[in-house]
């Protein structure tokens, strides 16, 4: 079997995770940009975070044989402050002609905040304005549905905005078609307690189709597993999936996404 | 699938589950002190698992979820309760 994993927070995650990781069959990992657990006090640390994932990160992986690429922006964890905000995304043209960075991520909310609304909307004239794929965060838990809905007002009402280059992480079942019918695609994060198990998952794909979806573990400095998309490729095969669906939906969906961005080559 | 299929592949895992959800309510009925809203609306949420139609996974998310449409002023805090207080008290 052969997967992508789209969305993993590796600069968290010890170097046995690549190692299981390409035994099951990861052909490239994406990473993009978040907290890291506690607030940077300056645009300094994001600096050298870009660093990290623009150079180390990479390298750490091409000793698995692994591509590594990397989005890149201030977390919506980080946007209560504007100024600092600012000062981020100011910082952040001269990292994107960078070979492995794709596009400006994962932005959107958390709290469903006025300022974190204003930053998810800089950062949106920011991926416009250097034509970046953009990758979305959604809120956890009870702010989900709340933020899903001002997330896509947002993207909707940007006119220079291709809903087809865009891609609304952590869906549910309340929150998916929402988020496919707005033409963008849908992101389900497999997470052991939180956001969406691989059964749940695949119910979706068997509910709403399995046309702008990818699936990814999001793993990080929490309860996370690296290994949840081969998991629920597996779940897919015990349900009866071809072979040929499942390489669609694990590997097919995320390349043709990501490919929309001439610097993701495996 | 046919519903034998499905049964034959989950009904273990949501037996025990299941069993899960009647041991933690008991052992929050065991424990001192008042209900608050998390537990209010897990209440209601359960009735949506009794209910007949389709959408119960999403039908539970929406119990849980902020059905409100307007920002908030300002994020005082990062992390996430799990339900929305104004949806039970």
């Amino acid at each position: 079997m052969r997967y992508i994993e789209p969305h993993a927070h590796m600069v968290s995650r010890v170097t046995d995770d690549y190692v299981k990781m390409t035994l099951a069959g990861c052909a490239a990992v994406c990473e993009p940009a978040f907290w890291a657990g506690f607030d940077r006090s300056s645009a300094d640390g994001f600096y050298d975070y870009f660093c990290q994932l623009t150079e180390h990160e990479p390298k750490r992986a091409a000793k698995f044989g692994l591509p590594h690429f990397s989005w890149l922006c201030i977390n919506p964890k980080e946007s209560e402050d504007v100024k600092l905000a600012e000062e981020v995304i100011a910082l952040i043209p001269k990292f994107l002609d960078r070979p492995n960075v794709l596009g400006i991520g994962e932005i959107g909310l958390n709290k469903n905040s006025r300022n974190e609304l204003r930053v998810l909307e800089m950062h949106v004239d920011l991926a416009a304005r250097h034509n970046q794929l953009i990758l979305v965060h959604t809120p956890h838990l009870e702010d989900k549905l709340k933020g899903t809905r001002l997330i896509v007002d947002v993207l909707k009402a940007d006119k220079r905005i291709q809903p087809g280059r865009v891609i609304i992480d952590h869906v549910e079942e309340h929150t998916v078609k929402l988020v496919l019918d707005s033409g963008m695609w849908a992101g389900m994060t497999l997470y052991p307690e939180s956001k969406c198990s691989p059964p749940r998952a695949v119910d979706m794909v068997e509910v709403y189709g399995d046309e702008r979806v990818w699936m990814n573990c999001a793993c990080d400095w929490g309860v996370s597993d690296p290994l949840a998309v081969p998991k629920t490729a597996l779940e897919m095969k015990k349900r009866g999936h071809s072979p040929d669906t499942i390489d669609r939906l694990v590997f097919g969906n995320p390349a043709k996404f990501l490919g929309q961005c001439a610097k993701f080559k495996i | 699938m046919t519903q034998p299929q499905v049964l034959d592949l989950y009904f273990m895992d949501a037996r025990s589950k299941l069993i899960d959800l009647a041991a933690f309510l008991d052992r929050v009925e065991r424990a001192t002190g008042e209900d608050d809203f998390r537990i209010k609306a897990f209440r209601e949420a359960l009735k949506a698992l009794s209910a007949h139609g389709p959408e119960k996974a999403k039908q539970v998310l929406l119990v849980f979820s902020d059905p409100t449409t307007d920002p908030i002023p300002a994020a005082t805090t990062k992390a996430a309760s799990g339900a929305w207080p104004g949806n039970v008290e």
